[in-house]
């Protein structure tokens, strides 16, 4: 194995200090989130507790902090009835299709976790634009309208004006373009939402600093603070809706859960207009690494934490993602999930036949099923299938 | 209930009249739902969220809406009034017709409507021909200005979208019933037939309502629910609600009948 010099904590950076080019915004929301998770003693929390925040009409962020604490673990069945109902009162039967389109695999972060890393021996691909648009008019074929464009964190390989043309191409076939791209500078969000993208999913991994240290050795996303303040920026730069997710396992699930909610409902308080929504991710094993699988978080707690976030933010999106197995993502439908992917490859140039290049995924996904089983599999529920769920105006 | 039809009892908007005034909300589609409400309630339109219509492609709502209904667009993900022009624009392209039901809203929390963008919107869609029904937060004074912009009703909200939680504002839509001379159309929040019954009798022109059937264990029964309590509380209100439930005690002759002239 080659040395790899940042394993040395004397060789890495400040890992909360910005780098040159790195927008700071005038923001205390990250301050006010990580307050909230160091104050956060899930076992402080009692049965009454519980009880209290599933009795509330509105809930506090001290109820969400109860129902993700293992108080609430003996009330599951009521807290996914009372999500169900809530889901219904909010969203109704439907339940909108997606899929991911990975444009490219070069990274320059060193993720210890991550498929992706720069470290990691993958076979690297990006497509170029007619690359791009190939695999879009098939990803159009099966009727989705709804795509999410995803790259590694590389400027150098695939910069923001490579991601800009390629959601200029998106626009050409769907009705809705988001992005779960390395976190830019409000100017550059405001580019690529000109360019036709409406939606900025950042995944912060863990909220927990130390451990982000741990994790993140190298490169852009090292940076914690830049990370967290992505979602801030994108809707300055005029984006319509945020995503936000940890990946559950990383760090202590439910401290990580809990800021992850906080994030969401502190920057919905001061952008009232903005779309929130939340994805639920989980440590899957990535190729080359057997070390790395899903600790902690079984699909007991996964669940929880899903319903906390409808319970808590009940307007909020929430997607369930192809890490999780097809029996356990067809139940969260129409109970918390409002958006599935299907027809899911997360390699890169996967979905049209005549792409040659083809490069690693990022992990394993456990749902590999078609946009008809899928779509077949939601109506099975006695759910509405739905394609399109927003504009871009 | 006849008698409430042999009277001609019609709802117009736009140069179009309608026998039926009840309204099929878009919030929660099902083909399901769609049908009831059409077969079962005697809805005659169908309020269409424009960003869910998906021309010519998979699981177009379009394609759920029997030709026979008027098609009522709403412009739902508009955050200001230039937003609400262009998607009302758009569901024109889209040959949705004329009418438009203008909704803009900044907040995603409670999805309560911006009151003065809807007026701006309103005069520039009406400008363009467009037969506007603005939803607003009961308010006499933007009512007025809504009146007055060229809007063809106004649609006051019962209660925050979604909630079921019925005629939280009362008072306040009775104001514009009294004071405004277009058709009241309460919009948003009536959860359950009762309360549909409730501002019919109130005088407001129509209901629309979407999640209180949407959510029902037996949708096609609970819309037919729906339709019979609006057409009871029509016909209370044109029979004009009696003594008891009007304003309480009255007595059958005259208190002041004893005076000589």
């Amino acid at each position: 194995m080659k040395h790899i010099r940042e394993l040395d904590p004397r060789n890495r950076i400040d890992h909360m200090a910005y780098l040159p080019d790195m927008e700071v915004i005038d923001s205390d929301v990250m301050e006010q989130v990580l307050a909230a998770q160091q104050a956060y003693t899930p076992e402080a929390f009692s049965t009454a507790d519980v009880r209290e925040a599933l009795a509330a009409g509105t809930r506090t962020p001290r109820h969400f902090a109860a129902l993700l604490s293992p108080a609430a673990d003996p009330m599951l069945e009521e807290m996914a009835r009372l999500a169900t109902a809530e889901t219904q009162r909010w969203f109704g039967n439907a339940v909108t299709l997606f899929t991911p389109l990975y444009i490219s695999n070069y990274c320059e972060n060193y993720c210890v976790y991550c498929g992706f890393n720069r470290h990691n021996r993958i076979h690297r691909a990006k497509l170029d634009p007619a690359g791009i648009d190939r695999e879009m008019r098939a990803i159009a074929a099966t009727g989705l309208q709804d795509i999410l464009i995803l790259t590694g964190e590389s400027r150098s390989s695939s910069s923001v004006e490579y991601i800009g043309e390629a959601c200029r191409l998106a626009r050409k076939y769907f009705r809705a373009v988001g992005l779960e791209v390395y976190p830019l500078n409000t100017e550059e969000y405001a580019y690529l939402h000109q360019c036709g993208a409406d939606y900025v999913t950042v995944f912060q991994e863990t909220y927990d600093s130390d451990r982000y240290e741990q994790l993140h050795l190298a490169g852009h996303k090292r940076i914690f603070p830049y990370r967290v303040n992505a979602q801030e920026r994108a809707l300055r730069g005029g984006m319509r809706g945020v995503g936000f997710a940890a990946l559950l396992g990383l760090s202590d699930f439910r401290k990580d859960a809990l800021a992850t909610g906080m994030h969401a409902w502190l920057l919905q308080k001061k952008y009232p207009h903005a779309e929130i929504a939340f994805s639920c991710p989980r440590l899957r094993p990535i190729i080359n690494d057997d070390t790395i699988n899903p600790k902690d978080v079984h699909e007991r707690q996964l669940l929880q934490v899903i319903l906390a976030y409808r319970l808590f933010m009940p307007f909020a999106g929430i997607t369930i993602s192809t890490r999780e197995r097809a029996g356990f993502r067809d139940h969260v439908i129409g109970m918390a999930a409002t958006k599935i992917s299907a027809g899911v490859d997360v390699g890169i140039g996967g979905h049209s036949d005549e792409s040659s290049d083809r490069g690693d995924g990022q992990f394993e996904i456990s749902d590999g099923r078609s946009v008809p089983e899928v779509r077949a599999a939601v109506l099975a529920r006695g759910l509405q299938p739905v394609m399109s769920d927003t504009i871009y105006v | 209930m006849e008698a409430v039809m042999e009277c001609n009892d019609t709802l117009t908007l736009g140069g179009k009249t309608f026998s039926s005034r009840f309204i099929l909300g878009s919030g929660k589609y099902s083909l399901d739902l769609i049908r009831a409400a059409v077969d079962r309630a005697g809805a005659q339109i169908v309020t269409l969220a424009v960003r869910r219509a998906n021309p010519g492609g998979a699981d177009d709502i379009l394609d759920y809406i029997p030709k026979e209904v008027t098609l009522l667009p709403n412009t739902s993900g508009a955050r200001n009034a230039d937003e609400a022009v262009r998607i009302a624009r758009l569901a024109r392209e889209m040959g949705c017709g004329d009418f438009v039901k203008l909704e803009i809203m900044r907040d995603t929390r409670y999805l309560l409507p911006d009151n003065a963008e809807t007026i701006r919107a309103t005069e520039r869609l009406s400008h363009e021909g467009f037969v506007v029904l603005p939803y607003m937060y009961p308010d006499l004074y933007v009512a007025r200005d809504l009146v007055e912009a060229g809007a063809a009703a106004i649609m006051p909200l019962g209660a925050p979208i979604g909630s079921n939680r019925g005629l939280s504002t009362r008072d306040f839509i009775q104001i514009l019933v009294n004071e405004i001379k277009l058709p009241i159309i309460v919009d948003a929040g009536i959860g359950r037939p009762s309360q549909a019954c409730e501002a019919m009798e109130m005088g407001v022109a129509a209901v629309m309502a979407n999640t209180g059937i949407a959510t029902a264990g037996d949708v096609p029964l609970m819309a037919e629910a729906f339709g019979l309590a609006i057409r009871a509380g029509r016909a209370a209100y044109l029979a004009r609600l009696g003594r008891v439930l009007s304003c309480g005690g009255e007595a059958s002759d005259p208190l002041t009948g004893f005076v000589r002239s």
